[in-house]
């Protein structure tokens, strides 16, 4: 009884979170070992709801899932005394490294402008670029160009209709991550909407870690470079020298 | 089979490591070059970020390099002294270049300069190394005795001369400091050992027997790159250790293959076919400026590398 009444009070305080989402990652870390070759994350949730499925527009979900931003310069070529040049270049203020959308329905029937420019989902609004310098007009070429490349080499995924979504209630896909992974925090953000309303978000991060010889190899460049070096060079030494050994037996024998 | 390469952030396919290496140090082992400029192409081929391509190749050379000296040294194929000459030019023209290449990358388009650098040098030192061993070759066909090459020239006016015994040459240091000092630059800026360049300088320039030619330009490549790799791993924290191993195991393996069909060959045919070499690599480079580029932008990170 007291449980209804407080859950009765919840819905009056909070009429927007009358649907909520209950997640599942099949894995919320990736780590990458030395045979990492990319990896595909099932992300799968249900809906929570104390009333009936409302009337209307059905459930639509969008999960984006972002990896770490960092600032780039874009260039471009143009021919210049017969060759092909870099001319302009272009600061992006920030562009994450891997951006993967996936949608229930057409991107624009899922998520309205109105509520995409609020909670920059789709990929031009993931990239940040505050302000062109004079000279160059068509500075949205440049972050066009940034879009293009990644969509190219699979960093930048758009899949409409991939999430598979049943009885207004259960959810499922999955996102693939290329072998091409940066280290950091991909955070994970999964929108219920109808009508293109956001009605309610939930977020979670996956953790992408390098582990074993992978890590201790990279710290170590970062932390110790001198000895790292050297260690290389040793590696390196000692490899041509062996090599020379092995084949003075090899060819004695 | 599929390997992450920690530095790199790349995942490729650790046997195309090892053909690759094994392919380029068979190379050379042969030449006497170091094979970066051939290498460090082929890795931005395969998707490996320039910067650390550039810095792991300067590793890998090291092991190549190492490898096919201590053949040459079995062989008593290698100038020692005339190496530490050359080598003390190259250090001092490694810092230069160094200082140049920063200079340079602050002005922008060092990329363009380094493409230029290779046109510019793979096309004329191919170009002259094809003709004049063509030449010898229907010289050698015509059963005609061989033209010694002019022993005396501007060269042998020179002070501080040194008996190089090795060599048979009785000549200033001042060339050969010249010539470690000029290759030292271009292999800073370039990111190879810069055999290529050398080894061509030793022949025409110095006058030196071909035999002693690829033994003395390992020996002085080794501490070069090894210089060069520090200031990589120190500076900018691009040695890909995990690529280096693959690369180097393929390549010290080839570069004592290399070694035993280089000593197979004549000098003119081994010649003709590093001319022949490099003349392709300089083509396709070339092709690359004047063609205009599927994709017109390039991503960067910000700060230059």
């Amino acid at each position: 009884m007291l449980r209804r009444a407080l859950a009765f009070l919840f819905l009056l305080a909070s009429p927007l979170a009358a649907e909520e989402v209950v997640l599942g990652l099949s894995q919320d870390h990736v780590s990458i070992t030395a045979n990492f070759d990319g990896s595909e994350i099932l992300i799968f949730g249900a809906v929570k709801r104390e009333a009936p499925i409302p009337e209307g527009d059905p459930l639509d979900v969008v999960i984006a899932v972002s990896g770490p931003e960092y600032p780039l310069t874009v260039r471009r070529k143009e021919k210049r005394f017969g060759i092909w040049i870099n001319t302009e270049s272009l600061e992006i203020d920030s562009a994450p490294s891997f951006y993967a959308i996936a949608t229930s329905a057409p991107f624009h029937d899922a998520l309205s402008e109105v509520e995409d420019l609020r909670h920059k989902v789709s990929i031009p609004r993931a990239i940040r670029s505050v302000g062109a310098p004079y000279e160059i007009k068509d500075a949205a070429a440049f972050s066009k160009a940034v879009i293009r490349i990644r969509t190219n080499n699979g960093s930048y995924q758009l899949r409409e209709n991939a999430i598979a979504v049943d009885q207004q209630t259960l959810f499922r896909t999955s996102i693939d991550l290329p072998a091409n992974l940066t280290e950091g925090d991909y955070l994970t953000r999964i929108f219920l909407t109808r009508g293109g309303e956001v009605i309610s978000q939930f977020e979670t991060v996956i953790d992408v870690r390098k582990v074993g010889l992978e890590r201790w190899l990279f710290t170590l460049s970062r932390q110790q470079p001198l000895l790292y070096g050297l260690l290389s060079l040793a590696i390196a030494i000692a490899a041509g020298w062996g090599a020379s050994a092995a084949f003075r037996i090899l060819r004695q024998s | 089979m599929q390997i992450y390469l920690p530095i790199a952030e790349v995942s490729v396919n650790a046997f195309l490591l090892l053909g690759l290496g094994g392919i380029v140090g068979v190379l050379s082992g042969m030449f006497g070059v170091g094979g970066g400029f051939l290498m460090t192409p082929l890795l931005f081929f395969i998707g490996i970020p320039p910067a650390v391509a550039v810095a792991t190749e300067a590793n890998q050379i090291v092991a190549s390099s190492f490898s096919g000296v201590l053949a040459h040294l079995k062989k008593r194929t290698v100038d020692l002294k005339m190496g530490v000459v050359l080598l003390i030019g190259g250090l001092i023209g490694a810092a230069l270049g160094v200082l140049l290449f920063n200079y340079l990358k602050s002005l922008g388009q060092v990329d363009l300069l380094v493409k230029l650098c290779y046109v510019v040098f793979l096309g004329v030192i191919g170009g002259l190394m094809f003709i004049e061993s063509l030449g010898a070759i229907r010289k050698a066909k015509k059963n005609a005795p061989p033209t010694r090459r002019k022993k005396h020239n501007w060269i042998h006016g020179l002070p501080f001369k040194m008996r190089f015994r090795v060599s048979g040459l009785y000549i200033s240091v001042i060339p050969p400091l010249i010539v470690g000092l000029c290759v030292g630059i271009l292999a800073a800026i370039m990111g190879v050992g810069g055999g290529f360049i050398m080894v061509p300088a030793m022949i025409y320039l110095l006058g030196m027997p071909t035999k002693v030619v690829v033994g003395t330009s390992l020996f002085q490549i080794i501490f070069v790159t090894a210089f060069t790799t520090l200031l990589h791993a120190t500076t900018n924290y691009t040695v890909d250790m995990a690529l280096a191993v693959l690369l180097l195991v393929g390549g010290v393996i080839g570069a004592q293959i290399g070694t035993r069909i280089g000593t197979r060959l004549k000098a003119e045919q081994l010649r003709i076919l590093l001319s022949l070499m490099v003349i392709t690599v300089c083509g396709k480079l070339a092709f690359d400026l004047l063609v205009q580029p599927a994709e017109l932008f390039s991503i960067g990170a910000v700060g230059g590398h």
